[in-house]
């Protein structure tokens, strides 16, 4: 271990880094956080006094009969956007690690893509702008059919719960970008290694906690 | 002792194809679980529900086991996880029997 990350890194007495306690006690909190919305989200599921609705069809003030307003086929999309995003992020945590290992000469192009932290920060980074881009065309989307967060219960349930978790992907994805910046800047090496696992930890929080929203939401009626 | 922890955590780290294994699965899980939704007999199925709340707790699963490393990682760190986790579960669960009127028939 380098000198520079000796001066950095504060063990506990269990032998973890401290920093990594810290993400994982603050990704229990998040749980909680994410877990009292989703639950607010339940109780108040199909208590809408007025439409629009998410499954079911409704009529609005000129009598037009209208579709449910959720679209599966973009939310699928951004979901699996979102699941690659992790992967693309597992493999640039350890890209990093594999940083003081020599490469093997006979290395073949995933050998060498392997160990391209900047490649996989800057694919996750794109990957979850591009889910942020989803988000905001549903949102447009739902306003212009006549759904805001006053509309109705869903509207002020689903806003709040969508929206916290869209304002979580943007922090990551500035996260993301700055350790993308420090890997431009002077690279990052196997003495970076926790500070690009909690950003990793927390990606990949962001991202069951789109599994659950996904399914509890979009997909059960 | 710290760097014998940290090395211990690496050395069982899976292979960047194990990862990308793992998104290859997580991704048919998630195309199933679309299917499903666009099959009307399966979402009348009253086994519709627990089908689709069994393949999301399974991908949670495997991104917090194998993404995040919780199968490989310290219990420190499982216990930081899982603790807050299941209050969460069983807050959700509370709520739900006092909003909804759900009952335990004994």
């Amino acid at each position: 271990m380098s000198s520079h990350a000796v001066a950095h890194t504060h063990y506990t007495t269990t032998g973890l880094d401290n920093r990594k306690v810290a993400i994982w006690a603050f990704i229990g909190s998040e749980c909680m956080l994410f877990a009292s919305l989703i639950a607010t989200y339940l109780i108040y599921k199909g208590r809408s006094l007025v439409g629009p609705f998410p499954h079911t069809e409704w009529v609005n003030e000129a009598g037009q009969t209208l579709p449910a307003i959720l679209d599966i086929p973009v939310t699928s999309a951004s979901t699996f956007v979102l699941l690659m995003s992790s992967l693309a992020m597992v493999l640039a945590l350890q890209a990093v690690q594999l940083k003081d290992t020599p490469l093997p000469a006979d290395a073949n192009w995933w050998g060498r893509i392997q160990r391209s932290s900047k490649t996989w920060l800057l694919v996750t980074a794109m990957l979850g702008t591009t889910f942020l881009g989803f988000q905001a065309y549903e949102f447009t989307a739902f306003v212009n059919e006549g759904l805001t967060i006053r509309t109705n219960l869903f509207g002020s349930s689903f806003f709040t719960l969508t929206g916290f978790h869209g304002a979580h992907v943007t922090v990551g994805v500035l996260w993301l970008m700055s350790l993308l910046f420090i890997d431009m800047k002077r690279g990052l090496g196997p003495a970076d290694e926790v500070s690009v696992d909690i950003a990793a930890l927390y990606w990949h929080f962001v991202d069951v906690v789109w599994i659950a929203i996904f399914t509890l939401i979009y997909l059960i009626e | 002792m710290a760097h014998d922890v940290k090395e211990a955590a690496r050395m069982h780290h899976p292979s960047g194809w194990t990862y990308v294994k793992v998104g290859a699965l997580l991704t048919i899980i998630t195309a199933v679980e679309v299917w499903l939704y666009y099959i009307p007999a399966a979402v009348a199925s009253p086994l519709f529900n627990p089908t689709m709340l069994t393949m999301s707790a399974a991908k949670f699963a495997i991104v917090v086991m194998f993404y995040m490393h919780l199968k490989y990682d310290h219990k420190i760190f499982r216990a930081l996880f899982t603790g807050p986790l299941v209050v969460a579960a069983i807050t959700v669960v509370a709520f739900l029997f006092l909003f909804f009127k759900i009952k335990i028939a004994l």
